[in-house]
């Protein structure tokens, strides 16, 4: 940390200690047991942060800024290992902060373990070896005789021995390594060895703090309405209804004029303000979109130009030529995500300064904005990162920020505004809908000699971060189980069809291309395995041959789940095989259907080999819940527009899987691996349709190519069948 | 003027009789734990207990609530057996991930288990299908309902 970054940190803690910024201090307990719970700390400065992810102070206390969000998928818990594995300290021992601005990355794409498993255990390692430096200095012997573990230093042969914060100060004088030597994996004590969560106690105990439970002194709560078309405006507002209403402040427009805001003493004041304000919206160009506009135009896009990235040989002539070709159709819907915790964001802006209180997966985006629309230097802005109750992509979005920080310039008050179920369905942005049709040109035994794959549909990228849009016009998340797959082909042929969905905001989700994109192909290739009469198993085996790690996840699932022994009677089984965010996961569902609208998911059985574990108990509890979260998406979920609004809106329209529609059993297995690490957090959701799909095609003898799987659509066709 | 008894405490909070109890225990009280999903009742989320049944909170207005005594997760009894087997089983299997949702699902298993001693997979999906799970943990709460129930004995 540079000594500007020093004394940013220092002042910073001055605004927050002194004046209309004071936080959550008064809630926290005492250090000691705040190391123990998960309770997040803010800016304890420190004379030796020799990066931004470690400080230590004289007494201590070690701090481990951690660069990625906590929003369930176990990173904190994880980062800390990483960084305790080499710096020599036990995880108990540690206080967590989310990093600030600047030094947060951004969590998603099931990145963050990739992204920082050098990083972080490089920033363990140099820290330790100037801090034993110090201590050998100040004893005057070689640092190769000094120990370190559980934050103290012990020179074995004299039995002195120093902690960390006793040596803070000197080594902070000291160079740093630019390269240290890191641990062998057969050294890990930590690494690939399960911990428990570090933010159990604090969740079980119901004292994290997410967004929506900050309490700035002062602050009042606002709920939104923004127009219920995208593109629409204010036409006409009369308050007085509202402010009638006991315990409401304001009614807040934006300058857009595209949201308004009730300010109450607490809620409930604000949301009934804001269900008496009279309200009117001019509905813009958007308010004739319906579902059918948006899927009649990606099916209109099957046909036409299109964007050809990567082709490798001449799939077309050799489909052509081949002794039979199959095509089908699929497509998907868009949907919300969802969170248990509904959007929220607290602003309170200064003349001087901004303090911003949230959960966000883009910290830095969220900074900037305030910085923007409060037209204040970033350097003034101050985010508190907080816990996420359930990010799924969604946090990735910070339009909520902007719009928070819109009214909260307009008042002299910290204000929190909270979003109803209704306003976080409907107001989402989502992930977009996708027709994809695939075609295989087939040899006499029904295996594929080509592939040809059209995919159409948004490029969620070109307006997320537009420089990734490829020159062509490709957004490389769509390779993901379409270019990036277990499979070899001889010539393949992907295209894209750019069709961006109309009166929608589509965005990221729990995986788009590896979700989207698995549930064609597994699908596509079970319907292949099907028509040659093959084991569904043996033929994925056959295209897959080239990939050993591949294999291996599926020959392991094949003998976990007893593929080659007999259905129980009633039951039915589907297989899927993944490569998606740098991890392979073979997967069976068993699942039985009493009828047509009804599944039964008895079991489902995963194989993954994510490279080097990090938290073995952590990325099992990924898949688990990613399967879950995917099966309510494959079965119930698509959101719908009349006349541009979208007709979701809570849990009764919105249809979450419940206990009692979860598996009775998810047994999942890590190969062991010491390939660098894969990703997670999105690899059990993006299995989920897949295998799901292919276990009712199984059961049920006729295969669903849309989803959601239990939609109306599919029901219908069902009756008449 | 309404007068409730949370957690041992009396309170006296001036509201309209129509105001949910989840906005009086998280925006009047401060007690936080207490969480927001869907203001009708679907979610599980708020679920405090009312004389030591499990109760939604964003559906219960104050009016209704009379001199019933409310606990919220912060006002569990860590000295009871099954808060503290229920509690500590939860950390034992690592059930959360976001962990937004738990404190409801905390409060409905201790409900469960101080009604139905031992309860099999059907009375624990039927108790908890009221309480959902964004991330999908409902495997390790059936497994950490077991495992409470086999402790608090």
């Amino acid at each position: 940390m540079t000594r500007a970054e020093k004394n940013l940190h220092t002042g910073r803690r001055g605004i927050l200690l002194g004046g209309g910024g004071l936080l959550l201090a008064t809630l926290w307990p005492a250090a000691s047991s705040r190391a123990a719970t998960g309770m997040l700390v803010e800016d304890a400065p420190a004379p030796f942060a020799p990066n931004t992810y470690i400080r230590i102070t004289p007494d201590n206390r070690i701090t481990l800024i951690l660069p990625n969000i906590e929003m369930g998928q176990g990173i904190y818990t994880s980062s800390v290992m990483l960084i305790a594995e080499e710096l020599g300290v036990d995880l108990a021992q540690v206080e967590m902060e989310a990093a600030p601005p600047g030094s947060a990355e951004i969590t998603g794409g099931s990145m963050s373990i990739m992204t920082e498993w050098m990083p972080l255990r490089q920033a363990g390692a140099a820290a330790r070896t100037v801090l034993v430096q110090a201590a050998a200095t100040r004893w005057g012997v070689g640092p190769e005789s000094c120990a370190v573990g559980s934050g103290i230093i012990t020179h074995a042969p004299s039995g002195r021995t120093l902690t960390f914060g006793d040596v803070a100060v000197d080594a902070s004088k000291l160079p740093l390594p630019k390269e240290p030597p890191l641990k062998a994996a057969t050294d890990y004590r930590l690494i690939g060895k399960p911990q428990h969560r570090l933010d159990s106690a604090v969740k079980v105990e119901g004292a994290a703090v997410f967004g929506i439970d900050v309490r700035v002194p002062g602050q009042k709560i606002g709920t939104v309405a923004a127009c219920p078309v995208v593109g629409g405006t204010l036409r006409g507002l009369n308050r007085d209804a509202a402010m009638a209403v006991r315990g409401v402040v304001a009614v807040l427009v934006t300058d857009a004029k595209d949201a308004v805001c009730v300010v109450g003493e607490h809620y409930w004041a604000a949301r009934k303000g804001l269900q008496a304000l009279r309200v009117e919206w001019n509905v813009g160009p958007n308010g004739d979109v319906n579902t059918r506009t948006i899927y009649d135009q990606l099916h209109e896009g099957l046909k036409g130009p299109a964007i050809v990235p990567s082709p490798k040989g001449d799939a077309e002539s050799a489909i052509a030529k081949s002794h039979a070709s199959y095509s089908a159709i699929y497509q998907q819907p868009l949907l919300a995500h969802a969170p248990m915790e509904p959007i929220n964001c607290t602003a309170h802006v200064r003349p001087d300064g901004c303090d911003v209180w949230t959960g966000t997966q883009v910290a830095d985006r969220a900074r900037d904005t305030a910085s923007e629309i409060t037209g204040l230097p970033k350097e003034k802005i101050t985010l508190h990162s907080q816990y996420i109750g359930g990010g799924f992509g969604r946090r990735l979005e910070h339009e909520y920020v902007t719009q928070c920080l819109h009214f909260a310039k307009q008042v002299n008050y910290p204000l929190k505004i909270v979003w109803s179920r209704e306003e976080d369905i409907t107001r989402d942005r989502y992930r977009p809908a996708y027709v994809d049709e695939v075609t295989a040109g087939l040899n006499e035994k029904g295996r594929v000699t080509a592939i040809k794959h059209r995919v159409v549909g948004p490029a969620v990228v070109a307006r997320w971060d537009p420089p990734e849009l490829t020159k062509e016009g490709y957004d490389e998340d769509l390779s993901v189980a379409t270019l990036v797959t277990p499979y070899s082909y001889d010539a393949y042929r992907l295209e894209f069809a750019r069709r961006e969905a109309p009166g929608v905001i589509t965005a990221w989700w729990r995986g788009v291309g590896g979700t989207r994109g698995l549930f064609v192909v597994e699908g596509f290739i079970d319907e292949l395995a099907e028509r040659a009469g093959v084991d569904k198993v043996a033929y994925r085996r056959e295209l897959a041959k080239a990939n050993p790690r591949a294999v291996a996840v599926l020959d392991q699932v094949a003998k976990d789940a007893g593929w080659d022994t007999p259905v129980p009677n009633g039951r039915a089984r589907g297989v899927a095989l993944q490569f998606a965010f740098g991890s392979y996961m073979a997967s069976i569902a068993e699942i039985e259907m009493p009828a047509p609208d009804t599944v039964l998911i008895h079991r489902v059985t995963a194989v993954v080999d994510c490279g080097q574990v990090v938290n073995p108990d952590q990325v099992i509890s990924q898949i688990e819940g990613g399967l879950i979260f995917g099966f309510s998406a494959a079965l119930y979920n698509e959101i719908t527009l009349e006349n541009g609004r979208v007709q979701e809106s809570n849990f009764n329209t919105w249809r979450v899987m419940r206990m009692n529609e979860a598996p009775r059993r998810i047994d999942v297995r890590l190969m062991d691996s010491r390939e660098d690490p894969g990703g997670i957090g999105e690899v059990g959701t993006a299995a989920a349709a897949p295998v799901l799909a292919n276990a009712m095609a199984a059961a049920q003898g006729h295969r669903y190519r849309t989803l959601p799987l239990l939609s109306p659509r599919n029901l219908e066709k069902e009756a008449v069948r | 003027m309404q007068t409730l008894r949370v957690n041992g405490q009396t309170h006296t909070v001036d509201v309209d009789p129509d105001t949910p109890l989840l906005w009086v225990l998280r925006d009047i009280i401060g007690l936080d734990g207490t969480k927001f999903g869907c203001g009708i009742a679907q979610c599980g989320v708020c679920t405090v207990h009312l004389d030591g049944r499990p109760v939604r909170a964003c559906a219960l207005q104050v009016s209704q609530i009379g001199d019933g005594a409310i606990t919220t997760i912060e006002g569990l009894d860590d000295a009871d057996p099954i808060v503290h087997a229920v509690k500590k089983a939860w950390i034992d299997l690592d059930v959360v991930q976001c962990g937004y949702c738990q404190p409801g699902q905390v409060m409905a298993a201790v409900g469960l288990l101080k009604t139905v001693k031992n309860p099999t997979d059907d009375q624990i999906d039927s108790a908890m299908s009221g309480n959902m799970c964004r991330c999908g943990t409902y495997m390790r709460i059936r497994k950490a309902i077991h495992l409470a129930a086999g402790e608090a004995v």
